[in-house]
């Protein structure tokens, strides 16, 4: 009878090590949702890459003259502000970056994602980022 | 079965970075996805890392690997100050003290990210706990979200606490010599 235990316990303890240590990673870390009104107004959810822009524009310059205050949900940014070259609209422009009528590339997420910052590698702790 | 198990341990580490058709994120159904950059094609060329986007990012730009702009208006000057801050009441027992490093962050950061509504510039006049950074108040407003997370302890509290003590005595024998 022991011996049985025995025999199911070692496969299952390094399963279970396994899941742990080597689950594939979700969303890029830092990877972010915006979904306060994109699905309420007929739109994708927006995914926001930081490590897309970051390779490209120090923090400051989104977090400072542009303006983004660093947390999400925070920033209540609408089309009219991007078409009028605030926010995300100071590279998307087709200038920088694509314009704002190329709704898809940026209206990217799945349906029913909730606005937050996602992705694996992540700190599980009491966070409210 | 455990080798069945090991492969495919392995095949899930071979890859750090999903592709963003099957990330959980992107909607797999929307045309122009296959137009935006997979991170991998990026990520894999900068310097590692063990967590976060698995790329150190500090090493990236100081290395030239990645050239990212300060400025998109040209109102924001360079600011770099090379200035590390040992931050005591941070370590106690076997917990290190804090060496907050100016470089690292002003070479991503303008002064005002931090000063002086996270942080005041004068050294001991900004009290925090972990639990509040753990909260993402803070150090925590960017470590965890989008800066290394916050499992790293190590990378903050890397000065041991009889280090902390010879570097505070030596402050206190250069301020007031002959004591």
């Amino acid at each position: 009878m022991n011996r049985n235990c025995h025999n199911w316990r070692t496969p299952l303890f390094l399963a279970v090590v396994i899941l742990l240590t080597a689950w594939p990673v979700q969303a890029e870390y830092a990877d972010v949702v915006l979904n306060e009104h994109s699905e309420a107004e007929g739109m994708r959810p927006v995914i926001f890459s930081h490590w897309f822009h970051r390779i490209r524009f120090k923090c400051k310059v989104c977090h400072g003259e542009l303006g983004f205050k660093m947390r999400v949900g925070s920033n209540h940014v609408s089309m009219e502000n991007i078409t009028a070259g605030e926010f995300c609209g100071a590279c998307h422009n087709g200038e920088i970056a694509w314009a704002a009528d190329q709704c898809d590339l940026c209206h990217s997420g799945k349906p029913g994602l909730k606005t937050g910052i996602q992705g694996g590698h992540e700190t599980l702790g009491p966070g409210i980022w | 079965m455990t080798i069945v198990l090991l492969a495919v341990s392995v095949t899930a580490v071979a890859s750090n970075w999903k592709k963003l058709s099957n990330d959980g994120l992107h909607d797999p159904g929307n045309p122009a996805l296959k137009l935006l950059q997979n991170p991998e094609e990026s990520l894999r060329v900068l310097p590692p890392d063990t967590t976060g986007n698995m790329v150190d990012w500090i090493r990236a730009l100081q290395n030239g690997d990645i050239e990212p702009r300060s400025t998109i208006k040209g109102e924001v000057e360079e600011e770099i100050l090379d200035l590390d801050v040992l931050i005591m009441g941070t370590g106690a027992g076997s917990v290190p003290f804090i060496r907050f490093p100016h470089k690292a962050h002003t070479e991503w950061l303008a002064c005002s990210n931090c000063h002086e509504h996270l942080f005041k510039s004068e050294v001991g006049a900004t009290e925090f706990t972990m639990m509040q950074i753990l909260n993402g108040e803070y150090c925590g407003v960017c470590h965890g979200a989008v800066s290394f997370p916050l499992t790293e302890c190590n990378r903050c509290h890397s000065v041991s606490p009889d280090e902390a003590a010879r570097i505070q005595k030596a402050k206190v024998m250069e301020e007031k010599p002959g004591e």
